[in-house]
């Protein structure tokens, strides 16, 4: 019997223009929110070892943290596979850097005490790929990110990951926490059925105090790592674009372009 | 708290260049807080030389600590230990895979704060003030710590300086933990496909995820062809992890740094990790079906349309071109 935990987040969508508010250095969070891309690939390997049947997957519970109003996101989790979903919505957990994100994650974790806890290679918007390793660290467990290849070995994980000298392949005992890469698979599309199902499945709402979580630990208050300011860059001239409506018309302006500055 | 530890990543018996560059600017940091840099390396293979020469970069210490290398448990573990028996304020590790995850367990393990894909460091007030690029890099945040303070360098930010002589190497004996017991790598910086080099050509044509399918890579083949003898064909992670592309090939965060004269990218978005690979590149082209892809952001001649339409026809007017 083998419980996965899938640490998904909301993030803007994509489309929209991210922006920082100036006065907190925290990414503002109106507009369309959606479900981080990357943690669709982390939904679907946790189907495809439920489905492999080498681990005899009983439960994916989909896990996150986020601002009130984050049930449709997390709906959109459970439409892609997972079973149920937790939701750990609360004030103060407002400007929680890295360490005190992954130090809440690791107490929801702890609650559910899963055998493996599955991440995505990294938010859209934080995008820090620290998350996973942190939460490992809270749990004691060990953590490998950035996983393209997973496969069953008697009671441990074959790990293959791209690191800077090649690819690396890593045994792994369980429990532990892995975060997949985008080329890991290829997430299916939700059924209407599932996405009608979905709204069905059961969705637990935390507090910091429901959770046990230590408050002082979480928040702005308690995190370490001090957001002081933000800068524009220097400007860079903005580049030329060609917006292609007829191929023919676009090489000609690309390889006059390119015949300008000597480069064909 | 004036003294910065500096992992130094290390294969093969070389030390990473991103590590030797952390090693430079934590040496002038601490010069800055009163303090020193010391290096700590990691593995069952370093030679007293490999560990010594940290000091040519400013390292006034090398502590060698005999674990296995390539996951972070044992990185963790041992900078721990070592941060826990000194006046350490700050780790400082040269960005790469194992950075990011043995920078953000120290963090977890010490209650420390971290940065991560940081570009520049200053001392202010006696304090590290890290900056990094967010959204796209479109913002500098200016980062501190109220604690132990944990930074990891985006690629190629810290340029390494030779000046120093030879550090005093000291063994230490770390206890391991429980995970680093969990965890054991079976084979190390394999490279998958061909041997090519990227980092001569002066005209580089990358193809992305957005090539739709290992055999479209002919279309970057064809393009590099017309261009001639000294033009080659890279690629993102994406596409390199898919299988489509060698490893060898790859531009970005765990590839190659290259700087041709001419990037082309085909379907490349534009990730953060693929661009501090190649943003030193003479002139960024890049073709995209998205208009909102962020490589628009920083190409100098950005054309928005399907690439399978305008590949070709590129490829045959420049041939046409060249005569
Ligand atoms: C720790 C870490 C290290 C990493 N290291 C690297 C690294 O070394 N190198 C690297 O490249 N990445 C690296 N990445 C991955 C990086 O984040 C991106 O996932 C990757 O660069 C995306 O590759 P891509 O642009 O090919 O694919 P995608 O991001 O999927 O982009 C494909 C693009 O193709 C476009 N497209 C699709 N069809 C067409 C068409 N017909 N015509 C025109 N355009 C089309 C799409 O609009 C899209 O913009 C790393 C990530 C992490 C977290
Ligand atoms: N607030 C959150 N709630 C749940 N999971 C998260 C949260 N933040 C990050 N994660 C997970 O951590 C991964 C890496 O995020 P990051 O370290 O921010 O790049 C994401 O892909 C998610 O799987």
């Amino acid at each position: 019997m083998t419980k996965i935990v899938v640490l998904v987040k909301e993030v803007p969508d994509a489309a929209v223009n991210k922006q920082l508010d100036a006065s907190t250095g925290r990414l503002v969070r109106s507009g369309e929110r959606t479900l981080n891309p990357f943690d669709t690939h982390a939904i679907e390997a946790a189907l495809q070892l439920k489905e492999g049947g080498e681990l005899s997957v009983d439960e994916v519970v989909a896990v996150t943290i986020a601002p009130a109003g984050a049930e449709k996101t997390l709906n959109k989790a459970v439409a892609l596979g997972a079973d149920r979903s937790i939701l750990l919505s609360d004030e103060g957990l407002a400007g929680s850097d890295v360490v005190a994100t992954a130090y809440a994650l690791a107490e929801l974790v702890k609650r559910e005490s899963p055998d493996l806890v599955l991440l995505g290679q990294q938010s859209d918007d934080g995008q820090s790929y620290a998350v996973g390793a942190a939460v490992a660290e809270y749990l004691g467990w060990p953590g490998l990110t950035q996983v393209v290849g997973l496969k069953v070995e008697g009671d441990k994980l074959r790990a293959e990951r791209q690191a800077e000298y090649g690819y690396d392949t890593v045994e792994v005992t369980l429990p532990a926490v892995l975060s997949v890469g985008d080329a890991i698979n290829e997430p299916r599309y939700p059924s209407l059925k599932a996405i009608m199902g979905a709204k069905k499945k059961p969705q637990e709402k935390l507090t910091l105090a429901d959770a046990g979580i230590d408050a002082s630990k979480v928040g702005a208050d308690g995190s370490q790592a001090v957001w002081q300011s933000a800068e524009e860059p220097p400007a860079k001239a903005a580049g030329a674009i060609i917006e292609e409506d007829d191929v023919a018309a676009a090489v000609e302006q690309i390889v006059a372009w390119l015949d300008e500055r000597k480069l064909v | 708290m004036s003294n910065i530890l500096v992992y130094a990543l290390h294969f093969e018996g070389a030390i990473n260049k991103n590590s030797l560059g952390a090693i430079s600017a934590a040496a002038k940091l601490a010069g800055d807080l009163g303090g020193e840099a010391h290096v700590v390396l990691v593995g069952d293979d370093i030679s007293d030389d490999t560990a010594a020469s940290v000091g040519a970069y400013g390292a006034t210490k090398a502590y060698r600590v005999n674990a296995a290398a390539g996951t972070a448990q044992p990185v963790v573990d041992a900078l721990d230990q070592i941060a826990s028996g000194g006046d350490y304020g700050y780790a400082l590790f040269g960005g790469g895979l194992l950075g990011f995850e043995a920078g953000a367990g120290l963090a977890a393990r010490r209650g420390g704060g971290i940065a991560v894909e940081v570009t520049g460091l200053t001392v202010d007030g006696g304090k590290l003030v890290a900056e990094r690029p967010v959204l796209g890099d479109s913002q500098i945040s200016k980062i501190g710590f109220k604690g132990f303070g944990v930074v990891v360098g985006r690629l190629n930010a810290f340029e390494a300086t030779e000046g120093g002589s030879p550090a005093p190497v000291e063994d230490v004996t770390v206890e391991l933990s429980k995970a680093a017991g969990q965890i054991n790598v079976v084979t190390r910086g394999e490279q998958r496909g061909a041997d090519v080099n990227i980092e001569d050509a002066q005209v580089l044509i990358t193809g992305g995820r957005g090539l739709g399918k290992p055999e479209s890579f002919s279309l970057a083949e064809d393009l590099a062809g017309a261009f001639g003898g000294n033009a080659a064909v890279a690629a993102t992670r994406a596409a390199v992890d898919a299988g489509w592309f060698p490893y060898a090939g790859q531009i970005g965060q765990t590839g190659k740094t290259v700087a041709p004269k001419l990037y082309v990218g085909l379907g490349v978005s534009g990730a953060i990790q693929h661009k501090v690979g190649m943003q030193s590149a003479e002139a960024i082209v890049a073709i995209n079906k998205d208009a909102n892809a962020p490589i628009f952001d920083f190409a100098d001649l950005g054309v928005v349309g399907d690439l399978h339409a305008i590949t070709p026809a590129l490829t045959e007017a420049i041939k046409a071109k060249k005569g």
